[in-house]
């Protein structure tokens, strides 16, 4: 087994202290927002999920053309490993959504564009890997992800830009609004903090998990190897 | 609502969107681990079939050298 790299065990620490930081902003540094009280602290994270959601579904899909251009086994495990993790934040991001949602909307879900789009989004991305499961020539199952995920890709700016394009209950923060939008609200100085670090320490988590997920994805691949060549 | 109001009471909803997050990044990455340990113990028995399979391959051979050997 090869040992971890020294930048990967900095990165873990890094990772959880960012966390530890970005918890203790949003929970007690930020202000208490004046009309939706502490739920509104919920936004840090949902949006900081979401960022490492769509990164990574871009990400893969940056994988996928890569794989389609030098057809290395490599590309496919890092195309893996962004998919897992996005899908991962992407679902906690709805969730938050959701539990934000109930007090300010009144309700736990609703086919906003917004939301509708995100779970599509999300769909997509579960299926990936139903799809993976499906095919057993390693060649074609990474040739399929990798076109799979360059199609899915499509999803991730039809989502992002679907508060600004239709007409939608959702809050857009940085930008204008929707006049329907219920839930906006304006980022006080102590809050820009908290949501900016927040994006940073995510970013930090992101890439640390991607950098683990793939060493397991060569382990992996090599574990595959060696039952081929025992079988021969 | 007026701005001089008390914001309301939601903090039941910040505690369960916290709980949330941790809950399913802890089983994330307990997953993670997990798998890699399972993949790690695959390597070993794998490693340790193939050298086991390499030494009965080389006893295999030794003997039939030895007999083209006395034979000449």
């Amino acid at each position: 087994m090869q040992s971890k790299p020294s930048a990967l065990k900095i990165l873990d620490v890094a990772s959880v202290l960012a966390l530890a930081v970005a918890i203790y902003l949003a929970l007690i540094y930020a202000p208490e927002e004046a009309t939706m009280g502490q739920v509104q602290r919920v936004f840090y994270f949902h949006i900081a999920t979401a960022w490492v959601g769509m990164l990574g579904f871009v990400a893969a899909a940056v994988a996928g053309i890569a794989y389609l251009r030098t057809q290395n086994p490599k590309w496919d495990i890092a195309e893996v490993a962004a998919v897992e993790i996005s899908a991962v934040f992407f679902f906690i991001t709805i969730v938050l959504g959701s539990i934000w949602a109930r007090p300010i909307w009144n309700t736990w879900w609703t086919w906003d564009p917004r939301l509708t789009t995100a779970a599509i989004t999300e769909l997509i991305y579960v299926a990936y890997f139903m799809l993976r499961e499906g095919v057993e020539d390693p060649d074609r199952r990474a040739r399929f992800g990798a076109v799979y995920t360059l199609i899915g890709s499509l999803s991730v700016p039809i989502t992002f830009f679907s508060i600004r394009l239709f007409r939608t209950i959702h809050p857009v923060v940085i930008g204008s609004a929707d006049p329907s939008a219920t839930g906006t609200f304006a980022m006080v100085p102590g809050m820009q903090v908290a949501f900016f670090f927040a994006l940073f320490a995510f970013t930090v988590i992101f890439i640390d998990l991607f950098w683990n997920r793939i060493r397991m994805g060569q382990l992996a691949a090599k574990v595959e190897q060696l039952k081929l060549n025992l079988m021969h | 609502m007026f701005p001089l109001d008390a914001p309301p009471d939601t903090s039941a909803y910040m505690i369960a969107g916290y709980a949330v997050f941790f809950i399913i990044a802890a089983i994330y990455i307990v997953s993670l681990l997990v798998r890699w340990r399972n993949i790690n113990q695959d390597m070993t028995t794998l490693e340790t079939i193939e050298k086991e399979n390499k030494l009965k391959a080389e006893k295999a051979s030794k003997p039939k050298k030895q007999k083209t050997a006395k034979k000449k």
